[in-house]
């Protein structure tokens, strides 16, 4: 090494930063999750770096409203960081623990389910647990809804808290099409002599994927195998029938099927522009908001298969080395209690749906939440009741990556 | 006193580029400790090279990186030969600044509203001349061979290199060369492109590689107005990236490689053509035919021009009216009422955004200029010939972004900055720095050397005459330098998103999130915003110098 003198800027930055210890600047504090109180105090002045998806307008409003809320209450202050993609936070937190920074990581809470869950989970890059000592978490009724303790069938191990509810819903345009299908088989059927009508998000858009996961539910009836990690002769047996459908149904779709939309807002807007009668929305409220603000026309209807659909839960987490533990501690507690949960599921603010049990709360708590839409744009109750549980997460990824190999390069 | 402006400074700014691109293709080649592969394999290409539809995907990128610079220069030079000194000049030539600086996302985002099956065409000649109730099931945005990503970055290159073409060619005195063509009997639109475009060519390559690079690498453009089956490779790559599967991070390492493997083949071919067309022309040349084919030339440049200003003002156009429009079904040539709802909703979100994205392009520009101006009177004053070191200047504009970005990134953790606002400046300074190098340097290279001689012979120091002389001479390039490195810093996403962690937000970065879920509308909105701040700073540029040199009409004239 002695006559390989550092005289170039660039060798020398390079020696820089490989001589550099990976020292961590501050000592994080030590943190008692059963100690509610105490981290309260740890909390005070701390900012909370929230990623979230940014496309939703209604969602970072309301996000708005916890942060001013957060700021009285707590001195906590909520900054939300939007994201396209929950895959760019994952990369992140990859990128920081490859620069084995492991106490000042910049994100410290995210929104999340999945196979985004399953990764970092597998990775170890989750703090915790802690969700279960959330004063309350108890307002979800973990015993009677198991979903709430399960991410896509992956036991969530106190690593996540549950935030809101989604079900895949289908929405039409009355105007083009009175009578929509109720069936995955059906809704080929009806394509087939109303070529040009439909067409679902580009897996891996979740949507996209959403459907692919609904088809082959429904296709394979349910085939236990989906509830546990996927194998390759598994997946042959359980999605053979799942390309022989959609073979004959994507030449059906809007554009022959050589053209599908980016995101769930792409599809909207299709409907919007009147190019396609039929669509698909993981928020059951989407279409009546999107009526309400003009975006979709007022002939738009929203219902839900015969057999049910899709439903999940998305979590809130805190990565491993996450830098304000405490006050995101508290801005999940403050999201999960009745007064925040009652404004996002209200349609003129969030407009999501839940995760609190209604049921279980007094009547006066009960009343905080809006009384369920009567809007002709929305879907029943009666509908929504019909729920289908997530395949493994190991599915989704799965299925996207054959679902690329076999229609991407036609 | 300049020296430290000099090569030191060049590497400093290279070397993240150079070491982020290091580490972050490590993993291509299987080396990426914190998924626990230490072990150096082929696997990831092995892999790569087996992704379904590669080949279409290398090949679009291809086509577009070679046929955008192709078509548009030619556009450009056919257009410089058959109109210079005419009206429809005068006001193209006001034009093309705030034209270029039409961020790239909001005027994709505005060409696929104008033609679109359902878009604002459409809407205009239907349902009284089509019959059309509904919108035709016709692949026209997103169609399979790029076809429409190559119109739409022709549309976009077009303004750059006109741009850059009118900066360079006052030093080449076309004005007395064609004259001297003329008095031998050809006629103008020949004449110039007989004895002007040979030499103004040499002065524009380094802005046409700069079209290939980035039209073959381009992320944003691509995602609106792209294929989608498969897509262009740099879509597929970031894709990659963003997976959650943290395995598919040995893919998008390779695949970015070949990114850049793609941009590099891409220069090639057009290096090789350059050779051949240089063969035809010196034919043509020698040939001496007076004025064979100058109709055409002339229809073509006449033509051409104002029909990409026609499409680029019609996606102006669409994003305005979205920007203000209520409910709008189709076949409606116009919404059925007219809101500022959609400005009311945004504008409590657009003001922190707004200041960041002041302030960020405001710095990082006048460092850039700060830094241009030291490099190149250093190397004047040096009296060498242009250093090859300078070269490396133009690296973020030669490798993809979201190669070194990610490596940079790494390397920041490495000596533990967190995210913060003079980091993003230092991601823009990156990627504004070319620019204005591009676009100062050849005028300031140009610049009659006679002008200091002068000043010296009559006593000037160098500084004085670098006061009184060069900077006055060079006000006009210098602020349109200012107003092009803005513009850019402006319509910059990956560095602000990536290097402020997402905290810092600008105009571009939030509206690039509201993509994915917001209403037509919204994102037209914020398109708005984007596109009218750099006009600003172009107007600035064009007004300044009219004011200072008011009295002085020959420092106006560019022709």
């Amino acid at each position: 090494m002695a006559h390989l003198r550092p005289s170039t800027p660039l060798i020398r930055i390079f020696l820089l930063f490989v001589l550099l210890p990976h020292s961590s600047l501050t000592t994080a504090q030590a943190i008692d999750v059963a100690d509610w109180s105490a981290l309260e105090q740890q909390a005070r002045g701390q900012t909370v770096y929230f990623n979230a998806w940014g496309g939703e307008p209604r969602i970072n409003s309301y996000l708005n409203w916890v942060a001013q809320t957060l700021e009285q209450r707590f001195n906590i202050t909520l900054q939300h960081v939007k994201v396209a993609d929950t895959g760019e936070t994952v990369s992140k937190i990859v990128a920081e623990r490859t620069a084995g920074n492991d106490t000042n990581g910049s994100i410290d809470l995210l929104w999340i389910n999945g196979e985004n869950f399953a990764a970092l989970k597998q990775n170890k890059l989750l703090f915790g647990p802690w969700a279960e000592e959330q004063p309350n978490f108890s307002l979800v009724n973990a015993n009677r809804f198991p979903e709430m303790r399960e991410d896509f069938t992956v036991p969530t191990d106190g690593l996540e808290s549950p935030w809101t509810r989604s079900q895949l819903v289908f929405y039409h345009d009355s105007q083009w099409l009175a009578e929509p299908p109720q069936t995955i088989a059906a809704i080929l059927d009806w394509s087939t002599f109303n070529p040009g009508e439909f067409t679902y998000p580009r897996p891996p858009a979740f949507l996209g994927s959403t459907f692919l996961k609904q088809a082959v539910l429904e296709i394979s009836n349910n085939d236990p195998a989906l509830f546990a990690p996927v194998t390759d002769d598994q997946f042959q047996r359980v999605t053979t029938e799942l390309w022989d459908y959609l073979d004959a149904l994507h030449p059906t779709l809007l554009r022959a099927g050589r053209y599908f939309p980016n995101s769930a807002a792409e599809l909207r807007r299709l409907m919007g522009d009147g190019e396609i009668s039929l669509a698909l929305a993981f928020n059951p409220n989407e279409a009546l908001l999107s009526v309400r603000t003009g975006e979709l026309p007022d002939s738009v209807r929203t219902y839900v298969l015969q057999g049910g659909t899709i439903g999940n839960v998305s979590f809130l987490a805190i990565p491993y080395n996450a830098q304000h533990k405490a006050a995101a501690m508290i801005t999940a507690n403050f999201l999960l209690s009745i007064e925040a949960q009652a404004r996002a599921s209200n349609p003129n603010h969030m407009g999501s749906t839940t995760v609190i049990s209604i049921e279980d709360l007094d009547v006066s708590a009960r009343q905080q939440f809006e009384p369920v839409s009567t809007d002709l744009a929305a879907a029943s109750p009666d509908e929504l009741s019909r729920k289908l549980q997530e395949p493994h997460p190991s599915w989704t990824p799965a299925l996207e990556r054959a679902w690329i190999q076999r229609y991407s390069a036609r | 006193m300049l020296r430290w402006a000099g090569h030191s400074l060049i590497f400093l700014l290279a070397a993240p580029i150079l070491l982020g691109t290091l580490i972050a293709s490590l993993p291509a080649f299987g080396y990426f400790p914190p998924l626990g592969s230490s072990d150096f394999s082929l696997e990831a290409w092995r892999e790569l090279f087996e992704v379904p539809g590669l080949t279409r995907s290398v090949l679009i990128s291809l086509i577009s990186g070679v046929l955008t610079p192709l078509i548009s220069l030619a556009l450009v030079f056919l257009y410089l030969a058959s109109a210079t000194g005419s009206k429809l000049d005068l006001w193209i030539r006001r034009l093309v600044s705030p034209l270029l600086s039409f961020p790239h996302a909001a005027a994709a985002f505005g060409l696929a509203f104008l033609i679109a099956p359902s878009g604002l065409l459409s809407r205009i000649i239907s349902p009284e001349l089509t019959g059309w109730e509904r919108p035709p099931d016709i692949l026209i945005v997103n169609d399979t061979w790029g076809l429409t990503l190559l119109f739409g970055l022709i549309v976009k290159e077009v303004p750059f290199l006109l741009l850059m073409s009118l900066a360079a060619l006052p030093q080449l005195q076309p004005r007395h060369r064609i004259e001297v063509a003329r008095t031998l009997g050809y006629r103008p639109t020949i004449a110039w492109l007989k004895v002007i475009a040979p030499s103004l060519y040499p002065l524009v390559r380094l802005p046409v590689i700069v079209v290939i690079v980035f039209a073959s690498a381009t992320v944003d453009v691509a995602l609106i107005l792209g294929p989608t089956l498969p897509p262009t490779l740099s879509v597929r790559v970031l894709s990659w990236f963003n997976d959650p599967d943290l395995n598919l991070r040995f893919l998008a390492a390779a695949g970015s490689l070949l990114q850049l493997g793609v941009s590099l083949i891409a220069v090639a071919i057009w290096l090789a053509l350059e050779k051949f067309v240089g063969l035809l022309w010196r034919f043509w040349l020698a040939a001496g035919n007076l004025n064979t084919g100058e109709g055409l030339a002339f229809a073509i440049g006449r033509s051409a021009m104002p029909l990409v200003l026609v499409v680029i003002a019609g996606s102006i156009l669409a994003l305005l009216a979205n920007a203000f429009a209520g409910p709008w079904r189709y076949p409606s040539a116009l919404p059925s009422s007219w809101t500022i709802q959609h400005w009311a909703n945004s504008l409590s979100d657009l003001s922190t955004p707004l200041f960041n994205t002041v302030l960020i392009s405001v710095s990082s520009t006048l460092l850039a200029l700060l830094l241009v101006v030291a490099t190149l009177e250093s190397e004047r004053q040096s009296s060498k010939s242009k250093s090859t070191a300078l070269w490396l200047l133009y690296l973020p504009l030669l490798i993809p972004q979201i190669v070194f970005l990610f490596g940079i990134i790494v390397l920041t953790e490495f000596v533990g900055w967190q995210a913060n606002l003079s980091l993003v400046i230092f991601g823009h300074l990156l990627f504004v720095l070319p620019y204005v190098f591009l676009s100062l340097s050849e005028a300031y290279r140009q610049l009659d050397p006679r002008w200091t001689q002068v000043a010296s012979t009559l006593g000037a120091s160098q500084l004085k005459s670098f006061w009184r002389i060069r900077i006055p001479l060079l006000l006009a390039p210098c602020l349109t330098a200012v107003a092009i490195g803005m513009a850019i810093s402006i319509s910059l996403f990956l560095p602000t998103q990536l290097l402020g962690a997402g905290r810092i937000t600008t105009i571009t970065s939030e509206a690039v999130a509201l993509t994915s879920g917001a209403s037509r509308n919204l994102i037209s909105v914020w398109a708005v915003v984007q596109l009218s701040l750099p006009i600003l700073g172009f107007m600035m540029a064009l007004l300044i110098p009219k004011f200072v040199w008011r009295n002085r009409s020959g420092m106006i004239d560019t022709r």
